[in-house]
């Protein structure tokens, strides 16, 4: 049966898109067909994230007003014949997003789709309700930070409050997916270790990706890390993500890159 | 950094996590129907005030404090000097 999930923070800038590409990617790899959403209505970028930004035509409110078909919308990923990217629009703003209509678009694609993935805007307004709105479960994308933290708090809260699924008395599945994380920092005491988060936020650990400079290479190029370089450190751990989504239980580890020495001494240069 | 600074250094982690449960402990009170506690309070310590003292709105603050173990809630009213007589009494 087909799963609406919805990626979101609350803070911009923590990983939410990266994220949404990575775990679309890896559970396309798994066999999976899968359709990344983009909801961030006049700032989007999961398509170039994803390399897409080329291919768009339509968007996702132009399937919303019946401007289009969602056929003539969503875009196949060149790599991967399984996963699908539905982008947002550039020029329109979110009030041309309707709660009937989103929900009738999402009805469209749980018939096509095993994961709907729902990259969410940052904040907490129109394009983040909505697109929290009528998922089935959620990713709480957090960085180990006070802002990141409080914010993925506040967006739990919403979660458990405005969402279909919390108004119909049901309990709305969320995990924390913990990205920038860097261990050594964070066993130095300068920065929350995982389990002060996971006690502040008190909602289950989906996966723990490490700070790498994997992440910004693959995006440069317009891939998703896990496919762009899927045994670096952050491919392997948003792997093991996907797979715990998936319902398998995967021991949870921080992944780190592998590092020859000579790969250490010249590693800090510009590549 | 000398090296007697670089031993008696805090780490931060510690700092950040409690001020995040202090935090977090308040503004999830708050969300839905206790949001607006403090102004609330405000309202009805401004009318309590007024209807027995001539006093400005502005002259009088009412402040929230929050703390890890006990939040304290600061009223400061600023009556002027020579005080005339209360608004019941002129009424």
């Amino acid at each position: 049966m087909a799963k609406v999930l919805v990626v979101t923070s609350g803070k911009g800038g923590v990983g939410k898109t990266t994220s949404t590409a990575a775990l679309g990617a890896a559970l396309a790899r798994s066999g999976d067909k899968v359709v990344v959403v983009d909801f961030d209505v006049g700032l989007r970028n999961l398509d170039l994230v994803m390399g897409a930004e080329r291919r768009v035509v339509f968007d996702l409110i132009n399937v919303v007003q019946g401007d289009a078909k969602l056929a003539q919308a969503l875009i196949r990923d060149k790599r991967l014949e399984n996963l699908s990217i539905l982008p947002a629009s550039q020029t329109r703003d979110k009030d041309a997003l309707t709660d009937e209509g989103v929900a009738r678009v999402l009805a469209d694609l749980r018939e096509k789709f095993d994961w709907v993935i729902c990259d969410s805007p940052a904040g907490i307004e129109r394009g983040a309700t909505l697109a929290m709105r009528h998922a089935d479960l959620a990713v709480v994308v957090t960085n180990p930070e006070v802002s990141s933290v409080r914010d993925s708090d506040r967006i739990i809260g919403l979660l458990d409050s405005k969402t279909e699924k919390a108004e119909r008395g049901e309990r709305m599945e969320k995990h924390l997916l913990l990205t920038r994380y860097d261990p050594g920092r964070a066993e130095r005491g300068e920065m929350l270790k995982t389990e002060d988060i996971l006690e502040i936020l008190s909602i289950p650990l989906l996966g723990i990706i490490p700070e790498s400079e994997e992440v910004l290479k693959a995006s440069n190029v317009g891939a998703p890390v896990t496919l762009n370089n899927p045994d670096s450190a952050p491919g392997r751990a948003y792997f093991d993500a996907a797979r715990r989504l998936k319902g398998e239980t995967v021991e949870m580890s921080i992944p780190s890159d592998r590092k020859s020495l000579l790969g250490k001494i010249f590693g800090r240069r510009a590549a | 950094m000398n090296l007697l600074s670089f031993f008696s250094r805090r780490s931060s982690a510690p700092v950040a996590r409690e001020r995040l449960q202090i935090l977090l402990a308040h503004e999830r009170g708050m969300v839905g129907g206790e949001s607006d506690l403090v102004a609330l309070l405000r309202e009805e310590i401004v009318a309590l005030v007024r209807r027995h003292v001539t006093v400005e709105r502005d002259n009088i603050q009412v402040k929230m404090n929050r703390g890890g173990d006990v939040s304290t809630l600061e009223i400061e009213v600023e009556i002027p000097s020579a005080t005339p007589a209360p608004i019941a009494a002129r009424a």
